[in-house]
């Protein structure tokens, strides 16, 4: 964001808590005290005014990054993503456009409760307008979030909690950006494919580890990109394989990994050897006692027993 | 205006408009008065009852109404709609159907010009109804809390829809909203265009200069329902109510003002509404006859650089 910030004047932050305080997840600490108000603002407590305002904004030729405290909070803007930014390129015909980022912590942390550990990038993938990303690397976040920032559509850009705490490589060039709309295959196998994104991608790849030791091979797709979303990477995938397992923590009913499951059984059915397989959130308000809420969360034993059912 | 208004029902009876329509008959002294003291590169947005906005800042009629009958000629190429008017190249922000929701918008046109360092004022149209809603009151705080050019002019025509105000507002001055936000508020009279004119010139310089944002209550009437589908006002007023508020007409008021204080001949008003009318007939036969828009367009706009997922 700073490289961003410094590379292009329109480009400044808004959000709560983000300057002064330092961010709740530290993600803009610092950025106060180098940019100021002006391109890094502490906003009131009012998601759909923040979104609405960058939205104009936006219209008017400015980039903000809209950071929402948790993805959990946009539910309150939903109408201004939805019906207003997301809107407006196509209702005007193309004569405006809404180069904004909302990014934010999506998915569970630590004993949040019900309201504060939703995962919306399905809910925002549904939507025609919106790009919606999801990396789970460094590297990736760094290269999808200079890409988001240069995007000129509204972009959704959410973050997991649970790999805030990854170190990782990032090349200097300040030129890098990743582009959207391409998977990245995180492991190579050729007997079962598993499809996953943001933390869950870490999570196939440790179920990948322990089949190794089975001698089953795994290939491990990391979607990092749901709209647009890279189908071809993950069909050339599935007619090696033959199999395959969608991984998401979001509710598993309607959660966006049922959408790449239809799109798999559609294009793929004649290189299956088995049902597309999913393993999603359970579909329950997430509790606040930690031993429920692991439960919850689809973790390697989940994907182990759902994959070993695919490949007996 | 009043002529183009007209012919816009016309076109929604004889079903070549769909949907919702709605026009600003009885209410024109407000947009005429109030635009006319605008500088030209002031940004402009309003909600849905946006034809009186749009033919004043000056795009072409047959545009205006190729848009309302769906045609690819329109201002948004067909794809938006008699809600959804808009033009980057007249600074008119469109053109909103939620009501309410792009006042955030409105906002967000003011924060971009003080970003910018520019001596635009923002101008956003609102109803009575729409300054109900939950969004505004937390974009007049910020525009307050952050000192934006932008002034909310609250066209009160008495009627949210179907209600009355004194059954939607807790207190009938919505002007005074603006109170607890330390913004300056006033309500002045909207069926009288010399009035409008001059009251919008002195506020519209304040804001200018003092960059401090400004709530506007402009009191009119609309003599239509509140939309072309509003078949039976009866409902929420009496026939009697309307005829008495059309001895209020702000086309008459304007005639009565030239003809009794500056000497003008009638028959040449009469020559102008004629002509008027005569043009406006043009501009729906122009339109009606121009083409649909073609397949391929339904897929366009919906990014600026990517088409969405195709097909059923």
């Amino acid at each position: 964001m700073v490289e961003e910030i410094e590379r292009d004047e329109n480009v400044f932050l808004i959000g709560e808590d983000i300057g002064r305080y330092q961010g709740t997840f530290r993600v803009t600490q610092g950025l106060f005290e180098r940019f100021k108000q002006h391109r890094v603002l502490d906003t009131p407590i009012s998601e759909p005014g923040i979104v609405g305002i960058a939205t104009g904004a936006a219209m008017m030729g400015l980039r903000p990054i809209v950071e929402m405290m948790t993805m959990s909070f946009s539910i309150l803007a939903l109408d201004q993503i939805i019906n207003h930014a997301a809107k407006i390129h196509y209702m005007s015909g193309g004569q405006f456009k809404v180069p904004i980022v909302i990014r934010g912590p999506g998915g569970a942390a630590n004993q949040l409760s019900a309201q504060h550990s939703h995962s919306m990038e399905g809910w925002y993938a549904h939507v025609p307008g919106l790009k919606v990303v999801a990396p789970s690397t460094v590297e990736d976040a760094y290269g999808m979030l200079k890409t988001a920032v240069r995007d000129d559509n509204p972009v959704i850009f959410t973050e997991n909690p649970g790999l805030y705490s990854l170190k990782g490589e990032i090349p200097d060039d300040k030129e890098f950006t990743l582009p959207f709309g391409k998977c990245a295959i995180r492991h190579e196998g050729s007997d079962i494919t598993l499809v996953g994104y943001s933390r869950m991608t870490h999570v196939c790849a440790e179920a990948a580890e322990a089949l190794d030791q089975d001698g089953v091979s795994a290939e491990v797709i990391d979607v990092r990109s749901l709209l647009p979303l890279d189908a071809e990477t993950i069909f050339a995938s599935v007619r090696k394989t033959n199999r395959a397992l969608v991984v998401y923590e979001d509710w598993k009913s309607g959660g966006f990994g049922a959408e790449i499951a239809a799109r798999i059984q559609e294009s793929c059915f004649d290189y299956l050897d088995a049902p597309v397989g999913r393993v999603g959130g359970l579909n329950v308000p997430m509790p606040y006692a930690r031993n429920l809420e692991l439960m919850c969360i689809p973790n390697k034993e989940d994907v182990l027993a759902a994959a070993r059912q695919l490949l007996a | 205006m009043r002529a183009f208004e007209d012919q816009s029902v016309r076109a929604f009876r004889s079903g070549l408009a769909g949907g919702y329509l709605h026009v600003y008959t009885g209410m024109e002294a407000t947009a005429i008065g109030w635009l006319s003291s605008r500088q030209p590169d002031d940004p402009i947005i309003t909600a849905y009852r946006d034809h009186a906005h749009a033919l004043y800042l000056g795009i072409d009629p047959v545009v205006c109404m190729a848009e309302i009958m769906g045609r690819a000629k329109g201002t948004s190429k067909g794809k938006g709609g008699s809600m959804h008017l808009y033009s980057a190249d007249h600074h008119f922000y469109g053109g909103w159907g939620i009501v309410g929701g792009h006042t955030a918008l409105g906002a967000g046109l003011g924060f971009a010009i003080k970003y910018k360092g520019g001596n635009q004022v923002a101008h956003c149209f609102l109803g009575d109804g729409a300054a109900n809603a939950g969004v505004f009151f937390e974009v007049m705080n910020m525009a307050s809390l952050w000192d934006l050019p932008v002034i909310f002019i609250i066209e009160n025509n008495e009627f949210a829809m179907g209600t009355r105000l004194e059954f939607h507002a807790a207190d009938p001055e919505m002007h005074k909203r603006a109170e607890g936000f330390n913004m300056h508020h006033e309500r002045i009279d909207g069926m009288d265009v010399i009035d409008v004119r001059r009251d919008a010139q002195r506020i519209i310089s304040n804001v200018r200069e003092t960059s401090r944002p400004a709530l506007i209550e402009v009191m009119n009437y609309r003599y239509a329902g509140h939309g072309a589908a509003d078949n039976d006002q009866t409902l929420y007023r009496s026939q009697q109510e309307v005829e008495l508020a059309w001895k209020r007409d702000p086309v008459h008021r304007l005639a009565n003002l030239l003809t009794e204080q500056y000497g003008v001949n009638k028959q040449i008003l009469e020559k102008i509404q004629r002509e008027a009318e005569e043009e406006m007939e043009g501009v729906y036969d122009e339109a009606a006859a121009s083409p649909k828009p073609e397949p391929d367009e339904v897929y366009s706009d919906v990014y600026t650089d990517m088409q969405p997922e195709r097909g059923h």
